[in-house]
């Protein structure tokens, strides 16, 4: 291990482990600011109670969301110092504007609606949330205009001088067509993970509501109310994620035929070009796997949205590299790209085929009293999170060896000043600090996702005020 | 006014507006355990806080990502080049923000000892860090030629530089006890006002040194500038109002004493932005690691028209949680407590 494997691993541990929450949070905040909204309009204190009871999940996981973003902040400058220098011209603008534009934004309105529900009319204390939400949505547009440029570079020149790319369209990075797709990509995204995540809390609270043997409330009842919300985002959530991901696969083929060709092992050019389903064996020493249940003409259609489309294989294009580039091996992990794509999408199968079931039981008024529906729901809940990790290490694992591709390699962006040791211990110190903070939050959201939402409050009439939260 | 300077001078502003807003943030992290005697006492003081210090903090992110738009060259060299130090800080920054929202959650007396702990130790660890890097930039560390830095992490403790931490800690315990003093009632209050008075006169004095020699750090000369004297005069003006026990001046001139306390290093740094103990011909200066002019711009039209709108409802929010906090709020209300959020 050098400075650059551990340089390496330790942002995309930080990385992923960040992107477990802002999903979970930007979805959570929009179904928040939805039960708010139902409460507001129609006065059913069940949604004032869902709605703070779900409030407590968000803040929680914004909490570690937000501190686990301060380090990716830092950490740009700390171990990829040649890669800030190089492209900070360009990269930089996104990650500014998205503190101006909209961390301030999340953060300020987080504050007003956790402890302004006594001190704001009602109206502007809902539109606080909304805030909140619109606030966390925005943020992730920026960082996503921001990646996207790593992936396909827009709008800069390289400056004669320096030798580094210069920032000379803001339209064209804000317009990237990878930005634009992709970023629908992680709303969607957020919305599946927020609305799987209220699934299975709402199924284990109705569980209780048929289990004789725990002492359950009426107040467990409810939760239908938030499981049929999820249910109803969930579906179309799934499926648009599913098609416009399919559309971005479209046009990272365009811009980035390794990533893509990495993604079905495909070595040789072919037209038309099948889908395998699984495969055994495959990665750079094994350019022949065994590839089962192949579909025909579907890689045609998913790389090029044509019957018979062709896809450049690998080795094609890993010579073509070689003869713009100079000499190396420009193709990606293989076996990552190959699987991380197929969990990704399968994932997404089985939670579409979930969200049907859940539908088709709520329409014949049974999801209630389905425990094998209930049961699965709960069982549901990380493949959100397995999902949104494979569909990052597809992304970002498919871009190697470049850092911004076809500008700089990886290699070429580490910190020159930084050796081994200093890397091992903060990545060591990082692991340690996430998996404390991983107990600490599991731990907190069982305990709240469980507990008992209590007897209605008596804020049914609208003149009397909500009372406040504290810390 | 070119571009480049203009940029330098937003970075001073958005650090100097992280320091006097997250600055009695930290104080209060610090001194929640001293001025509250009791759960319902350091309830109290927390709550000061509660809706504030997340969008005070962002002021920290958007200082560090408006130095990698406008100045790539120095982020790039400082983070790197403060590397353990940065981690030592994002340690300080993740215990100190989760220990807010974690430390109500549980039942137990040793869950919340703990968060006390580690909301304390991270924010004691915070300016002080931050005051010992914001220090090497202007004393100066090994950099080379190639604007990248050579020393080690020991290099970093310059005496200067750890005498910054140490005034900028002390400047936060000032700050956030008139900040305690103004945002409770009763006898947090009183313990606040108490221990205003008993920072005030070393807070003064450290301020002072620190100033005289930021000046010599410098070499400007023989009169101190304007913002020099300014802080001087804004530390003793604290200490004297927080005696008298007049509240809400005392919080402004411990506001005007930490903005022109952080505002000193940057007037002493220009044009540089890190000095080289190396050579000088090596310093790093807002010319030799600015953005272009277009990245620039742009940034400039964004922070033209969305600043006014972020500091309107900035002052909105303080504005809405404008009221005292009453420790019997706590007290009545413990066991039912709403402890959401």
């Amino acid at each position: 291990m050098n400075q650059l494997d551990l340089a390496r691993i330790q942002f995309a541990t930080t990385s992923i482990y960040h992107f477990l929450f802002v999903p979970l949070t930007i979805g959570l905040a929009f179904l928040t600011a939805i039960l708010q909204t139902a409460w507001h309009r129609s006065g059913n204190s069940d949604y004032l109670r869902l709605t703070r009871f779900f409030g407590v999940i968000l803040v929680i996981n914004i909490a570690v969301g937000v501190v686990t973003g301060l380090v990716q902040e830092f950490q740009f400058g700390m171990d990829w110092s040649a890669y800030s220098r190089t492209v900070g011209d360009v990269f930089g603008a996104p990650l500014a504007m998205e503190g101006l534009a909209a961390f301030f934004l999340e953060s300020t309105f987080l504050g007003l609606w956790i402890f302004g529900w006594d001190k704001l009319p009602r109206r502007v204390h809902l539109a606080t949330i909304w805030i909140v939400a619109f606030g966390a949505a925005l943020s992730a547009a920026f960082i996503m205009a921001a990646n996207s440029w790593m992936q396909h570079p827009v709008g800069y020149a390289i400056n004669p001088a320096t030798g580094r790319p210069q920032l000379d369209n803001i339209w064209a990075v804000l317009t990237n067509p990878v930005f634009l797709w992709g970023y629908l990509h992680v709303l969607l995204a957020s919305a599946v993970t927020g609305s799987v995540v209220m699934l299975a809390i709402s199924a284990w609270q109705l569980r209780r509501v048929r289990d004789p043997s725990t002492n359950s409330s009426p107040a467990h009842a409810m939760f239908r109310l938030t499981a049929r919300l999820s249910l109803i985002v969930l579906l179309p959530a799934m499926i648009f994620a599913m098609f416009v991901g399919s559309e971005l696969g479209v046009i990272e083929a365009r811009y980035q035929p390794m990533k893509i060709a990495a993604a079905e092992a495909q070595w040789q050019t072919c037209r038309p070009c099948s889908f395998s389903l699984f495969q055994i064996g495959g990665g750079k020493n094994d350019q022949t796997p065994t590839q089962l249940i192949e579909v025909p003409h579907l890689l045609s259609l998913l790389a090029t949205n044509s019957w018979n489309g062709q896809v450049i294989g690998l080795n094609e294009l890993n010579s073509q590299y070689q003869r713009q580039y100079g000499p190396g091996d420009y193709v990606p992990n293989v076996f990552v790209q190959y699987w991380s794509m197929r969990v990704m999408a399968y994932l997404a199968a089985l939670l579409g085929l979930l969200a049907v079931w859940g539908l088709w039981l709520m329409w014949r008024g049974r999801m209630v009293g389905s425990s094998w529906f209930l049961r699965a729901s709960i069982w549901a809940l990380p493949l959100p999170f397995v999902m949104n990790t494979a569909g990052w290490m597809l992304t970002e694992s498919g871009r190697q060896p470049w850092i911004v591709q076809g500008v700089q390699l990886t290699r070429h962006g580490v910190s020159p000043s930084i050796d081994t040791t200093t890397v091992a211990i903060s990545l060591l110190v990082f692991l340690l600090l996430y998996g404390a903070l991983a107990i600490v939050d599991i731990v907190l959201m069982a305990r709240y996702a469980r507990r008992d939402p209590g007897p209605a409050p008596a804020t049914d009439t609208a003149d009397v005020p909500v009372p406040a939260s504290s810390y | 006014m070119t571009l480049v300077s203009f940029w330098y001078i937003v970075i001073a502003v958005l650090w100097t507006g992280f320091f006097v807003l997250e600055g009695f943030d930290l104080g209060v992290g610090m001194l929640h355990g001293v001025v509250g005697r009791d759960e319902a006492g350091k309830r109290a003081a927390i709550n000061t806080i509660g809706p504030l210090w997340d969008g005070n903090e962002v002021w920290l992110i958007v200082a560090g990502a408006g130095m990698f738009a406008a100045f790539p060259g120095w982020y790039a060299t400082m983070f790197s080049g403060l590397y353990l130090a940065v981690v030592l800080l994002l340690v300080g920054l993740i215990v100190r923000g989760v220990s807010f929202e974690f430390r109500g959650k549980g039942e137990s007396d040793r869950w919340r000892r703990t968060w006390d702990v580690l909301m304390t130790t991270g924010s004691l660890l915070v300016p002080l860090l931050i005051g010992v890097g914001l220090g090497d930039l202007l004393h100066g560390l090994p950099i080379d030629r190639n604007q990248e830095y050579t020393g080690t992490f020991w290099d970093l403790l310059t005496p200067y530089g750890v005498f910054v931490g140490l005034t900028l800690v002390a400047l936060c315990l000032l700050h956030g006890s008139t900040f305690l003093a103004l945002k409770t009632t009763g006898d947090v209050r009183a313990r606040a006002i108490r221990l205003a008075r008993q920072v005030a006169p070393v807070t003064g004095i450290a301020v002072l040194v620190f100033v005289i020699w930021t000046h010599v750090t410098a070499q400007e000369g023989f009169l101190p500038n304007l913002v020099e004297v300014a802080a001087v005069l804004a530390v003793f003006a604290a200490a004297w109002l927080a005696g008298a026990g007049r509240d809400g001046w005392a919080f402004t001139a411990t506001t005007f004493a930490m903005a022109t306390s952080v505002l000193s290093v940057f007037v002493a740094l220009y044009p540089r932005v890190m000095v080289s103990s190396i050579d000088p011909a090596f310093d790093l200066t807002t010319q030799n690691t600015a953005a272009g002019s277009y990245a620039l711009g742009v940034m400039t039209v964004v922070a033209v028209v969305l600043f006014p709108v972020v500091i309107g409802y900035q002052v909105w929010t303080y504005y809405v949680f404008r009221e005292r906090v009453r420790p019997e709020r706590f007290r009545a209300s413990r066991g039912a407590a709403q402890t959401m959020g």
